[in-house]
């Protein structure tokens, strides 16, 4: 959600920097209409522009059956669904219910399974919704069970707009655990309000072990003009380095991607422990 | 009744620390006026306490100069305290003759730091807070005790449990109402900081402890949340999270009042203060300083037109 289209060459020495830092999951690209994204216009030259390191995953976003036959002839070999839990918000992001986005899913799906490519699922509004306000963690667990039912390997808990806080959290893993084992959870934590650290942390304590970031911070909110979007995988690398929690990841070289990127995008660091370390 | 079934306190007292340590910490020097104004209107929060200056010389640090102007100019609300920093028995004289009716002192965990900061031994500098603390005593003035590196020092390094713990029972016996662990570089993780706290709870009761924690690392949120989870119940902020870090340029240093509070609010834990009240005064003080927040929640609070 970077304002400047960015070139693909810089996309792809992007990943290619992501994949040495010890990192196991690179999001690489999303195969959805160039008239709705025009950011990831270029998928199918990025998905066949990357270096693919044995034991890293490159998955891409599908919305639907078009984009996932699109997906695995550029390439991919993993790929993941953005349902939510606010009809609201599904309805002002893809123009439809969540029962319909299901249903599209559901042929994603028919066709992943055929083709042995794993889907992961993506909940979002789990903590709040733009339009919507609060939500209740009863429909977060219920579309969450959807989704894991349909065959999603893992499903990543979003919270959207950063709103949320580790009583949210708490309110809200503990219904979802109920339907969904641990195991197979993540949190795609934001940090409009400076909560997400806090939010994984808690997430953590109860036993989730995926977290989803994003190097330097990169990615403002859409819904909120100038504030900040997702946590830095720097400063999430910190404090789990901190806990002495493994993740295979090397700071410095993270640290350097991310130096890379923001000066490819002529931008300052979202990450504090960049700032405070390079004074970026 | 949510954050009693977590085990978490039901009141967490908040210190806000924006006028002092804040200030002290920012490039430009603020008049005397906008000091006074800016402890106003946090008085007007719901603010239990609000660090207001510090009687230290001038020659050290230029930003308090004003500070008898400040102690005097100030308008004092009932049920609230300003206590102000003390570093000797001068400062602590000077402090009183200008209406201070609290205190600080601030130690530190590690040798060279003191070395650096104060010029003197962390024995030494003791021996100073000492005849402190006793002065203090006897005009019953509340004695507040800081203890800096608490997490790390930008000189030392690492810094072990033990020695926070022993330098926290030095200033605990010597009278201090409540010790404020401080994690100067913000470099601790919620690891570190649980294992500091351990070691300091083995000497001082958790109700006279505070956790006053940097953000220069992003890592002050979940340090908070870990200290209040072990029983922390009084959390130092500092409004619009003023104060950048002296040790790392351009980078941030305290953490946000109002992205504390919110937390907290989140966590249902009862604090007094009015979010929107502190967020109208960072937005006061930004404005003076012309400078954007550090504060998350104002920004995305600002953004999203909600204030």
């Amino acid at each position: 959600s970077s304002q400047n289209v960015v070139p693909t060459p810089v996309k792809i020495n992007l990943i290619n920097m992501l994949s040495e830092t010890g990192l196991q999951v690179i999001e690489a690209t999303s195969f959805v209409s160039p008239k709705w994204v025009p950011q990831m216009a270029d998928h199918t030259e990025v998905m066949q522009g990357i270096t693919k390191l044995p034991g890293v995953s490159y998955p891409v976003l599908t919305p639907n059956l078009k984009g996932f036959q699109a997906a695995v002839a550029a390439g991919a070999q993993e790929v993941s669904i953005f349902g939510a839990a606010s009809e609201l918000f599904t309805k002002k992001n893809i123009n439809c219910s969540i029962e319909e986005s299901l249903e599209r899913f559901d042929e994603v799906m028919t066709a992943a399974r055929a083709a042995s490519i794993p889907v992961r699922g993506y909940v979002s509004c789990v903590l709040g919704c733009p339009y919507e306000g609060k939500i209740s963690p009863a429909k977060v667990a219920e579309v969450s069970k959807k989704m894991y039912s349909m065959g999603c390997y893992e499903i990543s808990l979003g919270d959207t707009i950063g709103i949320g806080t580790p009583g949210s959290m708490k309110e809200m893993l503990t219904a979802v655990m109920k339907e969904v084992p641990v195991g197979a959870l993540a949190v795609h934590c934001h940090d409009t309000y400076g909560q997400a650290l806090a939010n994984i942390l808690v997430a953590l304590q109860m036993g989730v072990s995926v977290v989803d970031a994003s190097v330097a911070g990169l990615g403002g909110c859409p819904y909120a003009q100038g504030a900040s979007g997702n946590v830095a995988t720097e400063d999430l690398v910190y404090m789990l380095n901190g806990l002495g929690i493994q993740t295979g990841v090397d700071l410095q070289k993270l640290m350097d991607t991310g130096t890379f990127i923001c000066n490819a995008l002529n931008r300052r660091t979202n990450s504090k422990v960049s700032q405070a370390c390079c004074r970026l | 009744q949510e954050s009693q079934a977590s085990g978490l306190p039901e009141y967490i007292k908040i210190v806000e620390v924006g006028p002092r340590d804040g200030l002290q910490n920012e490039r430009v020097i603020v008049p005397t006026d906008i000091k006074i104004e800016l402890i106003n209107r946090l008085s007007k929060t719901g603010l239990p306490a609000i660090e207001a200056t510090s009687f230290v010389s001038s020659k050290w640090v230029p930003q308090m100069a004003d500070h008898k102007e400040v102690m005097r100019g100030i308008e004092r609300h009932p049920g609230v305290e300003y206590p102000v920093l003390t570093p000797n028995l001068q400062g602590f004289h000077a402090a009183v003759a200008a209406g201070a009716t609290e205190v600080s002192v601030f130690g530190a965990a590690s040798e060279t730091f003191s070395k650096m900061n104060i010029n003197c031994s962390i024995e030494e500098s003791i021996e100073r807070f000492e005849e402190v603390a006793k002065s203090a005593r006897n005009m019953n003035i509340p004695v507040r005790g800081y203890v800096s590196c608490a997490l790390g020092c930008p000189y030392e390094g690492n810094v072990i449990p033990a020695k926070v713990a022993e330098v926290s029972k030095r200033l605990y016996s010597m009278g201090c109402y409540e010790i404020s662990l401080g994690d100067t570089i913000g470099v601790g993780t919620p690891g570190s900081m649980k294992r500091m706290l351990e070691a300091v709870m083995k000497e001082i009761p958790m109700s006279a402890l505070a956790v006053h924690c940097h953000d220069t690392y992003g890592q002050a949120l979940a340090n908070i949340l870990t200290a209040i989870q072990m029983g922390v119940a009084v959390v130092d902020s500092s409004v619009a999270g003023l104060g950048g870090c002296p040790y790392a340029k351009g980078a941030s240093g305290n953490v946000a009042t109002e992205d504390v509070i919110y937390m907290l609010n989140g966590l249902g834990i009862n604090t007094g203060v009015n979010l929107c009240k502190v967020m109208e005064t960072g937005n006061f003080i930004c404005t003076a300083l012309n400078k954007t927040t550090n504060s998350k929640v104002a920004l995305a609070s600002f953004s999203t037109g909600a204030i």
